[in-house]
């Protein structure tokens, strides 16, 4: 087991990723200004609108999950006896 | 007469004689039966070639139109699929009952009335418990249990319904159910137990996990989308469907966010996405309905390539959890890029199915001018992303080096994942033959430069968040209570609670009875026994003397009179 780790998992390799992924963002926000996304009720047309609602929405959902995993989270085992 | 064979009764009865036909023909049995299917299914001509009367009803065992023939092509591709790759691995049991299911699925889809369509609906109840059951293990057997008593209440509503409804309406025809009364709304209540509406949702991740490696694959196809089948038919435009429908996205979301056992978040990713078929039946316009047809469809392949991958998983290292695995990309390359591709079919990437057939849904919202379902839409599609798009690949093939090196799974499994991962890509790129499927003529482009942008900007921005709250999303070895506590944990509970106060309940009036009753036996001694003042009792000697004497008497004056 002492041999070298995956290429995929080499802290080199994740910095790249991390890079292309931040290139991919920012390249789908650009690209509004190159096509024209259809404004739906006014909102879905403006500027980075689904990235920020996307994003700001992904938000919510998981610390809403997370509340309510502490009310209603017990142990894996808890209906097994 | 051939055109009249319903389909899904060759797969049904195939199914069943599955554990007599001798073990060397078993494989072309097995591969054969649903391509007979999906050739019967799509040669079979429309109308209702076949009707019955049986006991005075109107029956319609096959009634064939674009709608019920989607499904039933989807449905034997999915019998395909599912038999490829559970070929070698199943039990004979699991695929006969799996068979029975399938056949019994399309035969619900067939169905021109509400009786055959019953009779379909509660050989499909047992034979999946059957497909639950038999990997013979105790969880299993509960599961299995509490999934069929949830789906026999289900019928059970149905039932009553649809006699409700031909009392009132006289007619047991299919069609949509726009009158009827209580009738109606029982047969709604029965259909949507099946969707997983709320506030039944919990019985499918409870059992669908339960089943064999195999046997889930085949579970998460026929009974949810049968539902959608049986809602588009008959509730279409049912606005109450909304709600419901959005309910289930979110739930399917934030439970599957919360799972650690990766066919467990599968499964909750199926209650989220028949949600999304389930709101687009309540808006209710072709452009909806054709997108909720097309996204079962698409859905049934994409769910059904994720927990074969899954399912190889599970077969190769025995685990379930996420806590337990991770990095597995490493020597199951094939299994993984297969889940990614299903994965990025259930985010509706463009090129793959779900975003020709997603996109559908949300644009019937819009042009219907219904900002809060289209907002809750579209939030939800960064959702899917983040609770399974994401999830299941990271935690299963990438997050940490878990040690395990399990090889790839038989071939019979890998090419039943190159089909279905094949159809995933070829349905998003080449839409058009899906398309001239679906019931209403379609005037919708997918590929449009703005849909394309606004949905990767949504989903890049949903995978930015998911690993930027990655220590949130950290697993752990939990369950998430639901509504099937009432029933695993809420119902014995309150029977323990209950037989102890009626225990009690009973000793107390025991008692007081026993008080009772002697209270009032020795009242009555008192006043009846023989010491008491009404019973006491005259000494019988004393009356002897009596009659004696009286006797004695009438003697006495006999003779006087004689002389």
């Amino acid at each position: 087991m002492n041999r070298e780790p995956h290429w995929l998992v080499r802290l080199s390799t994740i910095r790249v990723l991390w890079r292309v992924f931040a290139a991919v963002l920012l390249a789908s926000v650009l690209a509004q200004l190159a096509v024209h996304v259809h404004a739906e009720f006014g909102v879905g047309g403006r500027f980075g609108f689904y990235a920020v609602y996307g994003f700001l929405s992904c938000v919510a959902m998981v610390l809403f999950a997370k509340l309510l995993g502490t009310l209603l989270k017990r142990r894996d085992t808890y209906y097994d006896d | 007469m051939i055109d009249a064979v319903p389909p899904g009764l060759v797969l049904l009865l195939g199914g069943a004689a599955l554990p007599l036909v001798p073990v060397r023909l078993r494989p072309a049995w097995i591969l054969g039966l649903p391509l007979i299917t999906l050739w019967l299914s799509w040669s079979v001509p429309a109308g209702a070639p076949l009707h019955v009367q049986y006991l005075g009803w109107h029956l319609i065992p096959l009634r064939v139109d674009l709608l019920s023939r989607l499904f039933a092509l989807v449905f034997s591709i999915m019998a395909f699929g599912g038999g490829l790759f559970a070929l070698k691995q199943a039990s004979v049991r699991e695929l006969a009952a799996a068979y029975i299911y399938a056949g019994a699925a399309i035969g619900a889809v067939f169905a021109g009335d509400l009786m055959t369509l019953f009779v379909f609906w509660e050989i499909m109840a047992v034979a999946s418990a059957a497909v639950i059951w038999s990997t013979g293990s105790r969880a299993a057997y509960g599961a299995g249990m509490r999934y069929l008593g949830v789906h026999l209440f289900g019928g059970v509503l149905l039932m009553v319904g649809i006699l409700a409804y031909a009392k009132t309406t006289g007619s047991i025809a299919f069609d949509s159910l726009s009158a009827g009364g209580a009738g109606r709304w029982l047969i709604l209540a029965g259909f949507l137990i099946n969707a997983g509406a709320p506030p039944f949702s919990s019985w499918l991740p409870d059992a669908y996990p339960e089943a064999s490696a195999t046997g889930s694959v085949f579970l998460s196809a026929f009974t949810t989308k049968t539902a959608v089948y049986v809602l588009l038919r008959g509730f279409a435009g049912e606005h109450l469907l909304i709600y419901f429908g959005l309910f289930m996205v979110y739930y399917g979301i934030i439970y599957a966010l919360l799972e650690n056992d990766m066919r467990r978040i599968l499964a909750y990713s199926i209650v989220n996405q028949v949600g999304f078929m389930v709101t687009a039946v309540g808006i209710g316009t072709p452009l909806a309905l054709n997108g909720a047809a097309a996204h079962a469809f698409a859905h049934i392949i994409y769910k059904a390539l994720l927990l074969m991958s899954a399912g190889a998983v599970l077969q190769q290292t025995g685990k379930r959890k996420c806590s337990d695995l991770g990095g597995l990309f490493r020597t199951m390359p094939v299994t993984m890029a297969c889940g990614v591709i299903g994965a990025l079919a259930i985010s509706a990437f463009p090129l793959t199915s779900g975003f020709v057939t997603k996109s559908m849904i949300n644009q019937a919202a819009a042009d219907q001018h219904m900002l809060w379902p289209w907002l809750l839409l579209v939030a939800a599609s960064a959702g899917v992303f983040l609770h399974a798009g994401i999830k299941f690949p990271w935690f299963v093939f990438f997050q940490k080096d878990s040690g395990l090196r399990p090889p790839e799974p038989p071939a019979n499994m890998r090419y039943a994942m190159y089909v279905f991962a094949f159809l995933c890509v070829a349905i998003g790129v080449y839409p058009a033959p899906l398309y001239a499927l679906l019931p209403f003529p379609v005037d919708f482009v997918p590929y449009t430069g703005g849909h394309v942008v606004s949905q990767l900007q949504l989903l890049f921005f949903a995978g930015l968040a998911f690993f930027a709250m990655l220590p949130l999303m950290a697993r752990t070895l939990t369950v998430t209570l639901d509504v099937d506590w009432l029933y695993r944990r809420g119902g014995p509970y309150l029977y323990g609670m209950l037989r102890q106060r009626v225990e009690r309940t009973g000793t107390v009036l025991s008692a007081a009875a026993q008080a009772a009753a002697h209270r009032t036996l020795s009242w009555l001694d008192r006043y009846h026994g023989p010491e008491g003042i009404f019973g006491r009792a005259w000494p019988t000697g004393r009356m002897v003397i009596w009659v004696a004497l009286m006797l004695v008497a009438y003697l006495l004056f006999a003779y006087a009179g004689r002389y």
